[in-house]
């Protein structure tokens, strides 16, 4: 009895942050048009979210193009197609690989320190100083980051890809001897740019970068004012955006297929 | 207690009848108060009885339950958020950890306001920061960071930039607390320089009866809810009663309880049956 009223009670709390968030949301897109008088924070904020967090997502995806290549490489060999291996290598990166490890690694790295930051800010009465200065924090501190959530993870969605496929060249070209016109031929006339690209790279991404900025800014936004609160807000920001951005990823593809 | 009634035209802040509720306690029981233009009032009163609050109310970042919070003539709480920031352009603020953005440097801190509601040159920008570091001191210190700043420091930036906008009112919450002796005097002495040279009214949330003496003009004593005394540093702490005595004398016990509310201390220990 004890035990079903208390997962009653975490799937209520679990429904009742996703109200809230949802009702965060919506306060954000009404404060956009105001925040568009802080373009330089914008900006600084694509900076921080999107350019610093290049390094680490061009190291990763050169990896998993790399893993991906050799995987595959040894498994079409048994059916006598290592040929199509950068074929397979563009399609699983561009479709699945790219968008959702590029958002995993978008969480971990921008979305934790964005919830960090906005909650340290709140428990220092940053956020309140601002208000008390008749500057809306929503607009200057919350919807800055959120847009540039939005904006960045597309951008570093391609990065990913460019690198992932770069890694899979080197791994299946050079190392293990398929023809180079073979792998970039095969891969220029199976991938589709509207359905492989534009359905992974922009859309997915897009959605992602929603859902990631939004579960951070609202988590640093609402974080209690105390060490211990910002810290459980911080994990709750990159628990809650990887369940989102797996679900999120097979609806979409159910949509998208 | 009863406020005397000043004129009209000499106040700047009135507050009648403000009863809030917070998390279940009366935090106010209809309190009432008058604050002069261009005197500086200190509100004193024990722990937990909600000063930081009362200044809340006055910036409308917390509404009370019933009354009236009038401030240069409009009723905060019954401001809409538009007015509501344009009257906070005309307060300054000063937070006890003096919550300067650490993302800036001290500068950039006491430009941030002048940044965000004016179009002013960056030439007229600089001047009028440069001008408030060199009134607190601080013009040295224009290219530090808030982490490298010493307390008193850090206490003074907060003060230039609550100043920037030559605002009616500035209200400060604890400015004393952690303060060397030296930081003090010039917090001190800021407080009530500031306060004649730039023609403000001042309102200070403190504890140090020391300080306030200093520098306040009037002293409202605030507990359980109300305003239990009122009057000038010299003459507040004669009135006789018990409030002022405890809170001024610091007596352990009195109208503010040694003990915080609990049962029985024998039935707790499990006396009261044995003996029974």
């Amino acid at each position: 009895m004890s035990t079903s009223t208390g997962r009653y009670q975490i799937i209520s709390q679990w429904l009742i942050q996703i109200g809230e968030a949802g009702l965060f949301l919506l306060r954000i897109l009404a404060v956009i048009p105001r925040s568009l008088r802080y373009p330089r924070e914008m900006v600084r904020q694509v900076w921080f979210v999107g350019a610093m967090s290049l390094i680490i997502l061009m190291v990763c995806g050169l990896f998993v193009g790399m893993v991906l290549a050799l995987q595959l490489y040894h498994v079409l060999s048994i059916f006598g197609g290592a040929a199509v291996t950068g074929t397979v290598v563009a399609i699983s990166i561009y479709r699945e690989l790219g968008p959702v490890v590029t958002a995993l690694l978008f969480a971990g790295r921008a979305g934790t320190a964005i919830t960090a930051e906005i909650g340290l800010m709140r428990t220092t009465d940053q956020l309140a100083a601002m208000e008390l200065m008749a500057v809306d924090p929503l607009a200057y501190v919350v919807v800055p980051r959120f847009i540039a959530g939005l904006v960045a993870m597309p951008l570093l969605c391609g990065v990913f890809c460019a690198q992932g496929i770069l890694g899979g060249h080197l791994v299946a070209v050079s190392w293990l001897g398929i023809d180079n016109g073979s792998f970039w031929s095969n891969m220029t006339a199976t991938v589709d740019v509207w359905k492989d690209i534009m359905d992974g790279v922009v859309w997915k991404s897009l959605a992602f970068g929603l859902v990631v900025s939004l579960i951070a800014v609202f988590q640093g936004y609402t974080a209690p004012s105390t060490s211990e609160g910002v810290a459980y807000a911080t994990t709750r920001t990159v628990v809650a955006s990887s369940i989102a951005i797996l679900l999120l990823d097979f609806m979409l593809t159910i949509f998208l297929m | 207690m009863s406020v005397a009634t000043m004129p009209e035209h000499q106040v700047l802040l009135r507050i009648r009848g403000l009863t809030t509720v917070l998390n279940g306690k009366k935090v106010f029981d209809s309190l009432d108060m008058d604050v002069a233009r261009g005197k500086i009032t200190a509100i004193m009163g024990p722990s937990g009885t909600g000063k930081t609050t009362l200044l809340k109310h006055i910036t409308g970042q917390v509404r009370g339950d019933a009354g009236e919070v009038c401030l240069d003539g409009q009723n905060v709480p019954a401001l809409d958020r538009k007015k509501l920031y344009t009257l906070r352009e005309r307060i300054g603020y000063m937070f006890q950890n003096s919550a300067l953005l650490t993302d800036f440097d001290v500068f950039e801190n006491v430009a941030f306001p002048l940044r965000r509601h004016t179009k002013l040159p960056e030439v007229l920008i600089r001047n009028i920061v440069l001008n408030k570091l060199q009134a607190v001191g601080l013009r040295g210190a224009a290219r530090l960071y808030p982490g490298e700043l010493s307390g008193g420091m850090v206490r003074r930036v907060a003060l230039a930039r609550a100043i920037v906008f030559d605002p009616m009112l500035i209200l400060y919450d604890e400015p004393f607390v952690g303060l060397d002796p030296i930081a003090l005097n010039q917090v001190l002495k800021l407080i009530r320089t500031l306060n004649h040279t730039l023609g403000l009214t001042s309102v200070l949330v403190a504890h140090e009866l020391e300080a306030v003496k200093q520098v306040a003009d009037q002293i409202f004593l605030v507990a359980n809810g109300k305003v239990v005394a009122a009057g000038d540093p010299q003459h507040i702490a004669d009135d006789g009663s018990p409030w002022t005595r405890q809170f001024f004398i610091g007596e352990m016990d009195g109208p503010v309880p040694f003990h915080y509310p609990a049962g029985d201390y024998a039935q707790a220990l499990g006396f009261s049956e044995q003996s029974a």
